[in-house]
Parts: C-alpha cells; sequence; structure tokens
C-alpha cells in the first residue's frame, strides 16, 4: 500500500467533491468529505475495475447506499478515469448525466442506482447472492451512513446477508455521528452498531475511517471473513475544511465563492505538505 | 364445463416450464406455497431464495441480482408487492429499468376469507404510474402462461398480476397469443363495448350473453396489457360502439377504467362507465360470495352496460 499516493488520491477526491457542488450551487459536501478516504482506498487499492471495461461481469461491484454523497464518489470515479475530471462541474446542472444521486444508466464506473437510503445495501446483497450463484469471485462493497442505519430496510439486508453467508460483501459504516436533523445520538440512537451487526451474524470492526492502515486492516479481515463484514468507520462530517468538519448544518448545503475558495486553499496546502513529506 | 384454474398456479407452473430454458432466479417472501412460486422451488431449489417476511428487502435485492445481468422473478401477494415495497419497486428497480418480474399474487377482493388487510385493489393504479413499469393482468390460466413467457422476454420491470381464486380457462392453450401492448375482441358487436381485465373477462363473457338475449350485441375486449395499453383498439370500440363499459376487480381509481378513460378521451370521446371496486375496502367472505356481493355477475355487469349505452347522445 502507498499510503502517500492514497492520500493525494483522497485530497483530489475531495477537491473534486467540492468543486462539484460549489458548481451545482447544490449537494452534500460534508458527507462526501467524510468517506473520501474509503472511496480512495477502494478505487486506488483494492477493487478490479477498469475505466476501459466498465461492464466487466467479473469486476468488483460498489453501491454507494448513502447517495446522497455522490460527489465524492463521481469526483473518486473521475480520478480513476471512468469520465472526464472536467465533468464535475456539470453535477447537479440540467441534462448532464451527472445526477443528485447515483443513475447507473448513465454514470460511467457506477453499479447501482442509489439515493433512497436503505435500498443500497440490499441491492449489494443481491449483487453478492448472484455471484455466489455464479461462483464468480468479485466483491462487493458498499458505504452507509450512520443516520441511513435507522431505516428498517437495513436491518433486512443485514440479516438476508448473514442467512445467505455473503462473506463477499462488506459494508463501511461511515459513522460520523451527524444527521440532518441533528447529531444521530439526538434524533435516534442507532447505537451500538458494531454490536448490532454483530447480533445480526455479521464480522465486525470498529475503526478510523480516516486512517489508510486501519481501513486497509479491515478490508484484509474482510476478505479473510466466512461471515459479511461490517466496517463501522468513525469518520468526520467535513474532514478536510475545516469550517465544515462536525458542522451539521453543512449536510447539504452549497459553500459561496469566499468558502469555496478557502475549503480549496486549505486542501491545497494539505497536498503541499504531502508532497513536502515525499522529498 | 371449462377447465378451473388459479393464474396463480398457472404462473407457478409457467416458471418450472420456462426454467428449462431460460437461466432466471426466483425470490419469495415467505409466501412460496401461497404464490406457487414453490411449484419452482422444488423443481430448481439452487435458483430460488427466500427472503424471508421483508418485502422491501426482496425487491432491491432483485435489483441488485439483476444488476449483474441475470432475470429474476419477485413474488409476494399484491399487497404486499405493490404497496408495502412501492418505494422499492420505483426507485431500486423502475429508475435503473433492471429485469425484474414481479409476480404479485392474490389481487384482488377474490382473496377471500383474508379480508381487507390483503385485499389488494389499488396494484394496478400503482404500478402502472412507474415510468418504464409493463402491467399485466391474465384472465385465465392461459394467458398467465403467455404473460410469463412475454414478461421474460421484454427487456425491462414487469408487473404480473395473479389471483387466488381458480376461474374458467377461456383461452385455447394451442391458439392463444398474446403480445405486451395487445388486447383481444372477444365477441363482436356495435352496440356498446365491454372492456374487461383479468378474472372478470369470464364473467363478463357471459354477459356479453346476456345482452345477446336482449337484441344488444356487446363487443368484449379482454386486455391484460394495462400498460402499455391498446390504444387502436379502445378507440376503435369507442368509434364503433359509441360507448364503453369497463370492468375490473381493482379499485375503480386509477386502473383499467382510469386507463381506457384516458385513451378514450384523448382519441374518441365517447361515455365511459367504469365498474369495479367503487373506493371502498374490501372484507372477509368466501370469495364467490365477495363476487357476487361487489356486482362481478353477468347481470350487473349486463345492467351497467345497458347504463353506458343509455349514456350515448
Amino acid at each position: 500500500m502507498d499510503k502517500i499516493n492514497l492520500q493525494k488520491k483522497a485530497l483530489e477526491i475531495r477537491k473534486g467533491a467540492l468543486t462539484a457542488v460549489y458548481c451545482a450551487s447544490s449537494g452534500h459536501p460534508s458527507g462526501s468529505l467524510g468517506i473520501a478516504d474509503i472511496l480512495a482506498y477502494l478505487y486506488f487499492e483494492e477493487m478490479n475495475v477498469d475505466p476501459k471495461d466498465p461492464k466487466n461481469p467479473d469486476r468488483d461491484r460498489f453501491v454507494l447506499s448513502k447517495g446522497h454523497t455522490s460527489p465524492a464518489y463521481y469526483a473518486a470515479l473521475a480520478e480513476k478515469g471512468f469520465f472526464p475530471k472536467e465533468d464535475l462541474g456539470t453535477f447537479r446542472h440540467m441534462d448532464s448525466y451527472l445526477q443528485g444521486h447515483p443513475d447507473m444508466k448513465h454514470i460511467p464506473g457506477v453499479d447501482m442506482s442509489t439515493g433512497s437510503l436503505g435500498q443500497g445495501i440490499s441491492a449489494a446483497c443481491g449483487m453478492a447472492l448472484s455471484a455466489k450463484i455464479s461462483e464468480k469471485k468479485y466483491r462487493v462493497w458498499t458505504i452507509l451512513g450512520d443516520g441511513e442505519s435507522e431505516e428498517g430496510q437495513v436491518w433486512e439486508a443485514a440479516m438476508f446477508a448473514a442467512h445467505y453467508g455473503l462473506n463477499n460483501l462488506a459494508a463501511f459504516i461511515d459513522f460520523n455521528g451527524l444527521q440532518i436533523d441533528g447529531p444521530v445520538a439526538e434524533v435516534m440512537n442507532p447505537s451500538p452498531l458494531d454490536e448490532k451487526f454483530k447480533a445480526f451474524g455479521w464480522n465486525t470492526v470498529v475503526i478510523d475511517g480516516h486512517d489508510f492502515d486501519q481501513i486497509d486492516m479491515a478490508v484484509k479481515m474482510a476478505k479473510s471473513s466466512i461471515k459479511p463484514t461490517a466496517i463501522i468507520c468513525k469518520t468526520i462530517k467535513g474532514k478536510g475544511v475545516s469550517y465544515m468538519e462536525n458542522v451539521c448544518s453543512w449536510h447539504g448545503k452549497a459553500p459561496n465563492e469566499e468558502q469555496y475558495n478557502q475549503g480549496m486553499a486549505e486542501l491545497l496546502e494539505a497536498e503541499k505538505k504531502l508532497c513536502g513529506a515525499l522529498v | 364445463m371449462a377447465e378451473k384454474m388459479a393464474t396463480r398456479e398457472a404462473y407457478g407452473k409457467a416458471l418450472v416450464e420456462f426454467g428449462e430454458k431460460y437461466d432466471f432466479v426466483v425470490l419469495d417472501a415467505d409466501l412460496a406455497e401461497a404464490t406457487k412460486t414453490g411449484i419452482f422451488k422444488k423443481a430448481f431449489p439452487s435458483r430460488f431464495f427466500d427472503c424471508g417476511i421483508a418485502e422491501g428487502n426482496m425487491m432491491s435485492v432483485a435489483a441488485g441480482i439483476a444488476a449483474t445481468g441475470k432475470t429474476v422473478f419477485a413474488s409476494s401477494f399484491a399487497m404486499f408487492a405493490s404497496g408495502r415495497a412501492f418505494e422499492q419497486v420505483r426507485n431500486s428497480i423502475g429508475y435503473p429499468h433492471l429485469n425484474v418480474k414481479i409476480g404479485a399474487t392474490h389481487a384482488g377482493i377474490s382473496v377471500g376469507e383474508d379480508g381487507a388487510t390483503h385485499q389488494c385493489n389499488e396494484d394496478i393504479s400503482l404500478m402502472r404510474t412507474i415510468p418504464g413499469m409493463v402491467v399485466l393482468n391474465p384472465a385465465d390460466a392461459t394467458e398467465a402462461r403467455a404473460v410469463v413467457e412475454a414478461a421474460l422476454k421484454h427487456e425491462g420491470p414487469v408487473y404480473m398480476r395473479f389471483g387466488r381464486l381458480a376461474v374458467d380457462t377461456i383461452f385455447d392453450k394451442e391458439t392463444f397469443k398474446f403480445e405486451i401492448g395487445k388486447g383481444q375482441k372477444l365477441t363482436d358487436g356495435n352496440d356498446v363495448a365491454i372492456i374487461s381485465t383479468g378474472l372478470t373477462t369470464s364473467i363478463a363473457l357471459s354477459a356479453a350473453q346476456l345482452l345477446k338475449n336482449d337484441g344488444i350485441n356487446a363487443r368484449l375486449i379482454n386486455l391484460a396489457s394495462i400498460k402499455p395499453i391498446d390504444k387502436e383498439i379502445i378507440a376503435n370500440a369507442a368509434k364503433e360502439t359509441g360507448a364503453i363499459l369497463t370492468v375490473e376487480e381493482h379499485s375503480i381509481i386509477g386502473g383499467l377504467g382510469s386507463a381506457v378513460c384516458e385513451t378514450v378521451c384523448e382519441t374518441t370521446p365517447v361515455p365511459v362507465v367504469r365498474h369495479g371496486v367503487y373506493d371502498v375496502f374490501g372484507k372477509s367472505g368466501k370469495a364467490q360470495d365477495l363476487l357476487v356481493d361487489f356486482g362481478f355477475t353477468p347481470e350487473v355487469i349486463a345492467a351497467k352496460a345497458k347504463e353506458a349505452m343509455a349514456l350515448k347522445k
């Protein structure tokens, strides 16, 4: 694992996500910034996907169950080469293929249309079951929100995955502790998620979702598990843009020009530091 | 007497028959015995997956399997397939236009004793509003088999509506042809048109005979394909008969009656009377008694046809 490279990729994803939301004057920036490291690991370290052959039946699959964080997803796909980075500027614009929420019919690299919370993990179960039926080796990865786990369907899916022994499926739970109406602990406390998934028959691990060593360890654990794996990732919503970090109101709001410039400056600064570390 | 078979039974048998030739998987939500997917489970155990009592998850799982290139049949009672799981059907299956074929059984009041909670009279209405969704409601066992085959060959989502009650087989297995988007004329006549779907078609056939006895030639049209709908057969019926009665074991709001009215209004405006479930819930009782109680008899249908005729200018 080239950690510096992954950190650079994560910064690229954060810059792309922030730019997409800024250009759209709409979208979900802070949740996107929070999952950038997980996406960087999946797309630049783990997953077997090829932008030149996006429909390869043997490819690994990814489902963004928390579909509203599409800005980070699209930035990761663009960084990987599925479509031009400039197109991120058309996000949420009329007639752009980069729809507000992931659209598998029109966006290269998107494996499942999502947006309505709770449904993506079920679809990921279906993909993992399909691999078992066809005796294919591909794996299925999904990212859920902590607030999303308030949806009953998440637990229907959790039961299903354990029942059918879908050890080719792993779910990252983006535990940033915030949802639209406030802290998850106050709105509708889903904790303890590790114990809940464990009780549903999953292998579970709790990690720092911004630490590549820990993500690496958790992914290796998932790949050797005989059960589906839930990776509970403690994350900072808005990670990398100081004024957004842990601030609930940035869930679904775009930065103005000044805020955008400040955010980009902070991310560029982090990049500069990272490059300094290389010398 | 005509042979009787429930369309759900024909559905289960068709899954086995086509299971030999086509590669698909079947999901159910703990109702395989009732929906008759259990017949498929017995024949192809490795291609059948029970999702337990979790219809929302089942529909999104079906979408996930379909997203990897497989065709999936997902079954439950109409109430839960179209009602409880509506949003999963819309967003996980409809929006990405995936190859999921929903086999919804126990539609309408002929569910019988289970009563209102299980008698879905709203599913056609719900399903036909989803962009790209095909909605098929076969009249008998022969048409049910044909509908399954058509769904398999169709690229995209299909909602198939089947019944619990054994009904007369009115179509000949050897000669029957079904095409998505096409209806069939069962009797000729220019005095009034009766357009029916599902199990009411065999009752409407008897109604047409009653009308004939009164010297009225009714044109009976069977429409299993409610979406897409056969605009030509409806417009011609409107033009040539001047009055239409629709008959369905479904709410008069949003189902076949509404779909026919939409076509008639936009092509050849003539009076339309909608006969169906009149914006009320069902109730417990024997299926045959309920059909009588809700007015699904040759006598009531014939009287309704006369009402439609009386509205002619």
